[in-house]
């Protein structure tokens, strides 16, 4: 203890008591003080950075499940949208059935009429040029049952025989 | 495979550093004014001391035969009713005497003292020399190793500081600093200090380097021994103590002179014994790191002044090994002693500026009596 306090050297502490004071002001102004505001920096971007990537991941996933929806919403709505063009052809070629249906048997009918009305037309033609055919035969007959003399008295021969006198 | 040749490298290093250290000695440093070797039990003994005092030369090799040192004085700063600046190259080694205004001055175990003309030195009771001592502001071995060491750290992180502006990621030798900065930060300062441990990083990290590199230094054939002086770590507790007390906030204050939660005899009880808790803390980071650093050294001296003693093949090779593995602890103890003390400064100021919200009688309330 005595040869520590005989060998104590106050030099060498005051020495190291200035050393020491300008050397944590001189560090810490110019070494330590960007040092820890660059690795706080660093640290601080690195925690923004890993959160942000966790915000886009999860951005991400919202963005999938929005375009999962809509995905199975266009399903649906093309499911519904065939199923309606299918309904509406079904019921346009119905219709369109019935309506040739119809024009058909109206034109069936026109056609009957028309038939008919020829037929009519035709039936009283050949009535007629049969009368005429006829009246002509019997002309022609009759001008020849009375182109001589005695025939025309046989005829009224007979012809009065047949009126009986009553 | 690389890191094996990095383990090579460095058990290279500590070979050649043990050997140059086990060849200093037989070659012999300086001994004011004394004789050519060093080989038995009290001058090595001697040589211990001197290695383990401040020196005002810096000298890295001596030679033995011719008694030539290998090295360069140093300037000597007295104050002696005014300041007296001149070379210790005056001194050659304690040989001769400095005249100054008629006053004498010998350099007597690394001391300097006033004596007569003819250098006489008187021994008090005590068994040291009596004579008068000067106040020595003298720039010796271990101030210089100081501000060399100053000055590097001031590169340093100076160059660490400037790498971030080029780039977020620093290259080269900054990747080494990083980490250790990071370590003090994290697991020293943060965890103990609180909230407000950025004010006092710039302090414990300072701290840390500092008594780190010299510990290493420490290591080195230099024979440098600068956080192995207790004026040094008397110093750096007594920063610690100052930064303590200045930070401490009304808790803390309250906790040494009135502690809460504690019948008021006890109060009285307690004050006392926390005003000394108040100093026995710096007092034993000051002890601690001397203690640590000086024992290293004394062991692994002694152990290569063994080799010296024994002088035969078997006892040279097993002091030898045995060095080199001391001298492995003695580098994990050079960064553990560093460790210790800042992270006990920060323990120290954690406890100054923390918010006491336990201890309050009202808490206490809710605790049954057994």
């Amino acid at each position: 203890m005595e040869k520590l306090v005989n060998d104590f050297s106050f030099g060498l502490f005051f020495w190291q008591i200035i050393i020491l004071v300008t050397l944590v002001i001189l560090l810490a102004k110019f070494a330590w003080k960007p040092i820890l505001d660059a690795l706080n920096e660093r640290e601080q971007g690195i925690q923004n950075a890993l959160e942000s990537a966790e915000n886009a991941r999860k951005e991400m996933q919202n963005l999938q499940a929005d375009n999962e929806k809509l995905l199975q919403e266009a399903r649906v709505e093309r499911d519904n949208m065939i199923k309606e063009a299918r309904q509406i052809k079904d019921k346009m070629i119905a219709e369109a059935k019935e309506d040739a249906q119809r024009e058909g048997e109206k034109m069936i009918q026109q056609a009957k009429t028309t038939i008919q009305t020829e037929k009519n037309a035709a039936l009283a033609d050949i009535k007629n040029q049969v009368a005429t055919l006829s009246v002509q035969i019997a002309e022609k007959v009759i001008r020849e049952e009375l182109s001589t003399k005695a025939k025309q008295e046989r005829l009224v021969e007979d012809m009065l025989n047949d009126v009986t006198l009553n | 495979m690389q890191k094996e040749n990095v383990a090579k490298f460095l058990l290279a290093c500590l070979l050649m550093f043990v050997s140059v250290n086990s060849q200093a000695f037989t070659a012999k440093e300086p001994q004011e004014g004394g004789d050519a070797k060093v080989n038995t039990e009290e001058e090595i003994g001697e040589y211990i001391d001197h290695h383990l005092a401040d020196s005002h030369y810096v000298n890295f090799f001596s030679d033995g035969e011719t008694g030539a040192h290998y090295g360069f004085p140093l300037p000597v700063i007295i104050w002696d009713d005014g300041l007296r600046v001149f070379s210790s190259g005056g001194f050659h080694h304690g040989e001769d005497l400095v005249e100054i205004d008629g006053q004498h001055y010998r350099l007597y175990h690394s001391k300097i003292y006033k004596t007569d003309a003819e250098g006489t030195i008187t021994y008090g009771e005590n068994g040291f020399p009596s004579n008068e001592r000067p106040l020595d502001f003298s720039i010796t071995k271990n101030v210089l190793y100081m501000l060399l060491v100053s000055l590097l750290m001031l590169v340093m992180f100076r160059a660490l500081a400037q790498s971030y502006k080029k780039r977020p990621i620093p290259k080269k030798f900054g990747r080494v600093l990083e980490p250790l900065v990071l370590y003090v930060r994290d697991e020293i300062a943060k965890p103990n200090i609180g909230k407000n441990y950025r004010k006092y990083t710039g302090f414990l990290l300072t701290v840390f380097f500092f008594i780190w590199i010299l510990n290493l230094l420490g290591m080195t054939p230099l024979g440098v021994n600068v956080t192995g002086n207790i004026a040094v770590t008397m110093a750096l507790a007594l920063v610690t103590f100052f930064i303590v007390q200045f930070s401490g906030n009304k808790d803390y204050w309250k906790h040494i002179f009135w502690m809460p939660g504690v019948p008021w005899p006890m109060k009285i009880i307690l004050a006392p014994i926390e005003v000394l808790g108040m100093f026995t803390k710096p007092f034993a980071l000051m002890i601690r790191l001397f203690a640590n650093i000086t024992a290293g050294h004394v062991i692994i001296m002694t152990l290569l002044g063994f080799i010296v003693i024994f002088q035969n093949w078997i006892a040279g090779p097993a002091f030898f090994g045995f060095t080199i593995f001391i001298a492995i602890i003695e580098l994990l103890v050079a960064f553990l002693q560093a460790y210790i003390f800042t992270l006990l400064s920060a323990l120290y100021i954690g406890m100054a500026v923390e918010e006491h919200d336990d201890h309050h009688p009202a808490d206490n309330e809710d605790i049954p009596v057994l």
